[in-house]
């Protein structure tokens, strides 16, 4: 029998069990919703056969690991070689604080580390700005010139590690301080692992973490890739993000797309800058969320892959296969935990990161239970941790490559979602790229449409989360809080004006001044800003520099 | 024949945080429920936001900060409602807000704080339950 004809007994035995077996059930036991779909709101079938899968060719479609296309991953071992990186987001209140989690989770069996940063450092300001008030550690750890850097990776030897830096605006300031600090280490830039975030164009419609205009800000992150290619060959310049597109409300396909969107626009840069492709490609890396709807994230992350893959060869005519390996780091969803009966929340965790886990990632962070609350305690960034472990070693998902694919659903979803992102994309394509859309104001309303339809099903109980709209209890099980001391900012500012009167400050004057011009004369930046880091020069002092010749970005607001 | 006043009802976001899905939303929610919502985007100074309440002439401010700032930033917002004698204006707040900071705020006057998974729809009720008199 020829594959058509297995295929059309297939839908012959279908369309006879719809009209004979399933009516009987229907009746007794009728479905429960009058359809079901996911969060992308794709229509979820009651099943799925080989018939929804007959068009798929597995040596084009999916291959083998390691190889074109790479849905079914980036490595030829993958897990069973080695397992992906247990990275967990952390920072809070001083760099002695943060230092002191650092090592804690290093010794917990972490292996990876990944910064996050507070608010003023993020955009850009110091301690002691008045924006700074009460923000200080607050959500991230401080970090105002070198000398935090120092205390942050005091006995932590930067060859030993890989460290994830979760900022953008002043990306450039904070990888020259890891510079710095490896130097001082004596590690060369050669042997630095890590990545920056890096990626601005997610910032003007999701994150808005912003502080330069789209124009200087592209050319700050290509300016990271550029001199991240020349000398740094382990560092990962940019994780083109889709978290922060998916926690600002946006639905999974908006996610894949958006994301892969700036990941072309990205590339475009660096080649209209006169790089090769097959130079700075390998070294792009991917950073997506991992949301509840355990198969249609599974389908995200092959997507996601097998589309880069091609992007990279059809439209950039990459010829080295890194070039078009898509490396992911994975978040599990911070929006999705809830204040109420927070414990629940290790178990969307963990469905979470099993997704991330089946999904192929290369790197993973698992969000504590208590992040609706407040920064995770110590006990709670364990329990999250310790989910990834299990799931490593005692689940058996990590024992072969891509265990779903095959699944008649999972690679309907697959296709569908890459159907989908595909159909964004050449849309984005024909408004003029992901400036004019950002301009225009689409992905900022595609978002909020959806997170507000997300939130409008919940207020129905379309949608069912537990502990907050259904199985709720009144009276909610009380867990520690983690509280900043209010001291880390006194201590903080105190530490900063300390070192304003001690540092040589005819040398900063020179060193920024040095900024001034080179960013007149619009000169790859990174040179300048580690010498400028060195003679201990303040975050908001750089950032003061550029905001002088670059302006600010004025948020264009889309409700 | 005069159309009645709409309530105007301001929502912002003080400090540096970016976490305005949970904002948008209700503003898009109180816009919808009929009221005039002015929502002046992130980063939002105490003195830009009392500003904009005194020039758009607001019933109500709605605030969200989800950074831990809030007991910093909302003493001095409250300070800055009096000073500029707003104080007919209803003030509610919301985000990741600690229950046990939540007696602290509402003694500065903030008149509720809603937290996270709250439905929207008890938050629209709650404007139009306690509207200020001036309205």
């Amino acid at each position: 029998m020829s594959d058509k004809e297995k295929i059309n007994q297939i839908t012959r035995e279908r369309e006879r069990w719809e009209n004979t077996t399933l009516p009987k059930w229907m009746g007794q036991r009728p479905e429960r919703k009058s359809e079901f779909r996911n969060h992308s709101d794709t229509l979820i079938k009651r099943v799925y056969t080989p018939e929804d899968i007959k068009d798929l060719d597995y040596m084009r479609d999916l291959g083998l690991p390691g190889e074109y296309p790479f849905t079914r991953g980036v490595h030829a071992t993958m897990y069973r070689g080695r397992l992906w990186t247990m990275r967990q987001f952390s920072g809070y209140g001083t760099a002695e604080q943060t230092n002191q989690r650092f090592k804690y989770l290093l010794k917990e069996g972490e292996t990876g580390l990944s910064i996050a940063f507070d608010y003023p450092t993020i955009r850009g300001y110091d301690s002691d700005n008045p924006f700074s008030q009460g923000e200080v550690g607050t959500c991230g750890v401080a970090v105002a010139s070198l000398k935090d850097m120092e205390v942050l990776f005091d006995g932590i030897p930067l060859d030993k590690v890989t460290t994830s830096m979760t900022v953008n605006g002043p990306a450039a300031m904070l990888l020259a301080m890891y510079i710095a600090v490896g130097d001082k280490q004596g590690v060369s830039r050669e042997k630095l692992g890590g990545t920056t975030q890096n990626d601005v164009l997610k910032e003007f419609f999701a994150q808005k973490l912003i502080i330069f205009p789209p124009k200087p800000s592209i050319k700050l992150v290509t300016d990271i890739v550029e001199y991240c290619t020349k000398h740094m060959p382990r560092w990962n310049p940019i994780s083109i993000s889709g978290y922060h597109i998916r926690e600002a409300g946006s639905n999974a396909v908006q996610e894949l797309a958006f994301t892969l969107y700036d990941g072309i626009t990205y590339v475009e840069s660096c080649l209209e800058r006169g790089m090769k492709v097959d130079e700075f490609a390998p070294r792009l890396s991917f950073f997506f969320a991992s949301h509840n709807n355990l198969f249609e994230e599974v389908a995200k992350f092959r997507a996601a892959r097998r589309i880069w893959a091609k992007v990279m060869k059809e439209r950039f005519h990459a010829k080295n296969s890194r070039s078009m390996w898509m490396r992911m780091h994975v978040q599990t969803s911070g929006c999705t935990l809830t204040a109420q009966q927070p414990l629940n929340n290790i178990t969307r965790t963990t469905i979470q990161a099993l997704a991330a886990v089946l999904g192929g990632t290369q790197s993973l962070h698992t969000n504590s239970f208590d992040e609706a609350l407040c920064l995770p305690t110590e006990d709670a960034v364990k329990v999250a941790l310790r989910t990834q472990q299990i799931i490593a070693h005692e689940s058996g998902s990590a024992d072969t490559i891509d265990p779903l694919a095959g699944c008649y659903y999972i690679e309907c979803l697959t296709n569908e979602m890459e159907g989908q992102a595909m159909d964004y994309i050449q849309r984005i394509d024909d408004m003029g790229g992901a400036t004019v859309a950002i301009e225009r104001g689409f992905f900022q309303k595609e978002i909020a449409d959806s997170a507000y339809k997300y939130q409008g099903e919940t207020d129905e109980k379309k949608r069912i989360i537990v502990g907050v709209n259904e199985y709720t209890t009144g009276e909610d099980a009380a867990i520690p809080i983690l509280r900043i001391d209010p001291k880390v900012e006194e201590k903080q500012v105190a530490g900063l004006q300390k070192l304003r009167r001690e540092r040589d400050n005819r040398k900063v004057d020179e060193v920024l001044e040095e900024l001034h011009y080179a960013a007149e004369k619009d000169e790859n930046l990174m040179p300048v800003i580690i010498e400028a880091v060195k003679a201990y020069a303040t975050i908001g002092e750089m950032c003061g520099v550029l905001r002088k010749i670059y302006g600010e970005y004025k948020e264009l607001i889309v409700i | 024949m005069q159309s009645e006043r709409k309530i105007r009802i301001l929502i912002a976001k003080p400090g540096l945080d970016s976490h305005d899905r949970g904002a948008k939303i209700v503003a898009r929610a109180l816009r919808d429920a009929g009221m005039e919502v002015i929502y002046t985007g992130l980063r939002q100074t105490p003195e830009q936001i009392v500003e904009t309440a005194l020039q758009e002439d607001v019933d109500i401010i709605g605030l969200s900060i989800l950074s831990g700032a809030h007991k910093v930033l909302f003493p001095r917002i409250m300070e800055l409602v009096e000073q500029k004698g707003l104080t007919d204006v209803m003030v509610f707040a919301g985000g990741i807000i600690p229950e046990e900071d939540v007696p602290e705020m509402k003694k500065l006057g903030i008149k509720e704080i809603f937290g996270p998974g709250t439905p929207t729809e008890k938050i629209v009720q709650f404007v139009f339950e306690n509207l200020p008199e001036r309205t």
